[in-house]
C-alpha cells in the first residue's frame, strides 16, 4: 500500500531525511522509532503529502504523492503530531467538517461521525468546543477525524502521546484492531507500544534506518538476549557464579545483585547456544548442588536496550 | 463540480469560525458604528443638503483600511499558528480550493456587514430622492474595494504564524494602495511636471478606480483592476503557502 523510495528532504545545507526506503502492506502495522530530530515526523510528513520530498518517491496505494496528491490523500487518514484542531469548533463541528471534506454527505456523513463518535469515546464532549477539552480528548478528537472516512492507509504521528494509561491501552488496541485491514504507520517514544501493537518497526536515526525488523527480531539484537538469571536464597552470589562459570555453554556470568540471603545472578549463553539449552543445564546443577532456586527465567532482550544501542553508538558501553 | 463542494465546505467552516467567536460581533458593531459617525459628522451628510450617499461611500477606502486586515490577517496564520494546516493540506483538496474557500467565507462576512448599512439607504430615500443606481453602483465598487483589501491580508496571513505582524504588513500595502491616488500626494507628483508618472502612479491607487463607481460609473477597466488585485494576492497566497511547505 506505502511505497518509499530513497526518500530525501533537505532543509537548507540539513539533510533531515537521508535515503530512506521501505513498504507497508495492507494488514501490517509498522512502528517507527527514534530519537528526536531523528526524522521520523518528516518522514510522515512526505508521505501525506504535506511536505514535498527533495528527492525519491512515495506512492500510497499506487498513486504518487507528487504527481497524483488528490488521489493518494483520499486514501489516508493522517494525526499530525500534537493533534492540531480548530480550536473555536465545538467536536461535533469539527468531526462533521471533516467528513464533508473527505466527500462524505447526508446520511453516509451521519453514520461516519457516529462511528468514529463512539470508537473514540467522544460522546460526552460532542458539542463542547475543541479549546476547552482536555488534552486527551483533543487527541482522541484529532484521531478520530483521522479515521474518519475509513482509511486504507493510516498514518499516526504519536498517537498515544498525552494520554493516561487507559486511553493508551484503548488506543493500542484500537490500532491493532484496525492494523488487520489497513496499512498503518505509527511514530512512538514508548517501546513497549511497539511491542504491543507493531508487526514490524523500523529505527530511524539522523534521518537513515538504522533497523528493521519485527520486534522479536529487534530485540534478539540485544546483548542480553538468551541470557538466563537464576534467583538463588541462602548462598552466597560468588559461589553461585563460581558453580555457574564451569558450564561450558557460558560465556560470561555476572552477580546482578545481592541481597538479604538472596543472589540474582545472570549466564550469558555462547553465541551458538540453542534456546532453552542453558536453562536446563542451569537448573540440573541447581539440583546437583541443593539451591533454593526461587526464579530461573530466560531474557527476551530489552528492545530499550536496542534502541540505545543503535542510536547511540558513541557513547555504547562495551560490554 | 467537486472542487467547487470542496470549496463550500471550507467556506461554511470559515464563517461559522468567524461567528463561534466575538470576532464576528464586534467588527459588525464598529463597522456600523464607524460608517455611521463618519458619514454623518465627519462626512455632514445633512448639511450638504443633497440627497446622496456621497458623504457615506467617500470614507469606505479609509474604514477599511483597518478594518478589512483585522478580517484577513487571521486567515492562514491562525492555521499555522494551530498546526491545523497540517490537517488541511493533507486533506484530498488542492491548495487552490482551500484559498478560494477561505477568502469567499471572509468575503461573504464583509458583504453581511455591508449590507448591514441598508439603514442609510432608507434614510436618503426618506428625506429626498436619490438616485438609486448610483449608490448600487458605489456598492458594488464598495464590494470589490474590500475584496481587494482581503485578498491582500489573505497573502501577508500567509507570511506569519503572527496575526499582528499579518494586520500590519497589509494595513501599509492597503494605505500605499490609497496614498498614491491621494490628492496631496498626487499634487505633490504633479509638480514633478511628468504627467505620464502622475497617471502610472494613481491608477494604481484604489481611490482612482473607486470614484468611478462613486459617480454610478460602472467601468471595466476599474473592475477588472479590483480583480486583479484579488487575482494576484490570491496566486501569491498560494505561492507563499507552497514555500513555505517546502
Amino acid at each position: 500500500m506505502i511505497r518509499v523510495e530513497n526518500l530525501s528532504k533537505s532543509f537548507g545545507p540539513k539533510l533531515a531525511v537521508n535515503k530512506i526506503s521501505f513498504q507497508v502492506e495492507r494488514g501490517e502495522v509498522l512502528g517507527c522509532l527514534g530519537p528526536n530530530g531523528a526524522g521520523k515526523s518528516t518522514t510522515m510528513r512526505m508521505i501525506t503529502g504535506f511536505i514535498p520530498p527533495s528527492e525519491g518517491k512515495v506512492s500510497v496505494g499506487g498513486f504518487d504523492i507528487v504527481e497524483k496528491p488528490i488521489d493518494a490523500k483520499r486514501l489516508i487518514g493522517y494525526l499530525p503530531e500534537n493533534a492540531p484542531s480548530y480550536a473555536d469548533m465545538t467536536v461535533s463541528g469539527f468531526l462533521h467538517f471533516t467528513a464533508e471534506i473527505r466527500g462524505l454527505r447526508g446520511d453516509a456523513k451521519k453514520r461516519a461521525v457516529n462511528r468514529v463518535v463512539e470508537m473514540c469515546f467522544l460522546e460526552g464532549v460532542l458539542h463542547q468546543s475543541v479549546e476547552t477539552l482536555s488534552k486527551g480528548y483533543r487527541h482522541r478528537t484529532c484521531f478520530a477525524q483521522s479515521i474518519i472516512h475509513d482509511p486504507e492507509v493510516l498514518i499516526l504521528d504519536e498517537p498515544t502521546d498525552g494520554l493516561d494509561p487507559n486511553q493508551k491501552h484503548e488506543v493500542r488496541t484500537l490500532i491493532r484492531r484496525m492494523g488487520e485491514k489497513k496499512a498503518i504507520i505509527f511514530s512512538t517514544h514508548i517501546l513497549e507500544e511497539v511491542e504491543a501493537v507493531c508487526s514490524r518497526a523500523i529505527i530511524i536515526d539522523r534521518g537513515q534506518i538504522v533497523a528493521n525488523g519485527t520486534p522479536q527480531e529487534l530485540k534478539a539484537r540485544s546483548d542480553i538476549s538468551g541470557a538466563v538469571t537464576v534467583r538463588v536464597a541462602n548462598m552466597e552470589a560468588a559461589i553461585v557464579v563460581q558453580k555457574l562459570s564451569q558450564l561450558p555453554l557460558a560465556r560470561k556470568v555476572l552477580t546482578v545483585k545481592e541481597l538479604s540471603n538472596k543472589a540474582w545472578v545472570r549466564v550469558l549463553p555462547k553465541s551458538e547456544t540453542i534456546n532453552g539449552e542453558l536453562a536446563r543445564s542451569i537448573s540440573e546443577i541447581a539440583k546437583r548442588e541443593n539451591w533454593q532456586l526461587e526464579e530461573l527465567h530466560t531474557e527476551e532482550g530489552r528492545l530499550d536496550e536496542v534502541f540505545r544501542n543503535i542510536t547511540m553508538p558513541d557513547t555504547e558501553v562495551k560490554k | 463540480m467537486n472542487s467547487w463542494s470542496n470549496i463550500k465546505t471550507i467556506t461554511k467552516r470559515e464563517l461559522g469560525g468567524y461567528f463561534s467567536s466575538p470576532v464576528a460581533y464586534v467588527f459588525i458593531v464598529i463597522f456600523l458604528l464607524l460608517a455611521g459617525f463618519f458619514t454623518f459628522m465627519a462626512g455632514g451628510f445633512f448639511e450638504r443638503g443633497e440627497a446622496s450617499l456621497t458623504s457615506f461611500f467617500t470614507w469606505h477606502p479609509w474604514l477599511y483600511l483597518f478594518l478589512v486586515p483585522a478580517v484577513g490577517m487571521r486567515l492562514w496564520s491562525e492555521e499555522r499558528r494551530l498546526g491545523t494546516i497540517e490537517l488541511l493540506l493533507t486533506m484530498p483538496i488542492t491548495t487552490w480550493q482551500a484559498i478560494l474557500g477561505k477568502f469567499l467565507a471572509s468575503w461573504l462576512f464583509l458583504i453581511l456587514a455591508l449590507v448591514l448599512t441598508f439603514p442609510v439607504i432608507i434614510t436618503v430615500n426618506y428625506l429626498g430622492h436619490p438616485d438609486n443606481g448610483v449608490i448600487f453602483c458605489a456598492y458594488v465598487g464598495s464590494l470589490l474595494m474590500a475584496g481587494a483589501y482581503l485578498a491582500i491580508s489573505c497573502m501577508t496571513s500567509a507570511l506569519t504564524r503572527n496575526q499582528v505582524v499579518s494586520f500590519i504588513i497589509s494595513v501599509v500595502i492597503c494605505l500605499f494602495l490609497i496614498l498614491c491616488g491621494f490628492p496631496p500626494v498626487t499634487n505633490l507628483l504633479l509638480r514633478l511636471e511628468k504627467p505620464r508618472l502622475v497617471e502610472a502612479v494613481a491608477s494604481f491607487s484604489v481611490m482612482t478606480h473607486f470614484e468611478g463607481f462613486q459617480r454610478g460609473v460602472l467601468d471595466s477597466r476599474d473592475i477588472i483592476f479590483f480583480l486583479s488585485i484579488i487575482g494576484f494576492s490570491l496566486f501569491t497566497t498560494g505561492v507563499i503557502i507552497r514555500s513555505n511547505r517546502a
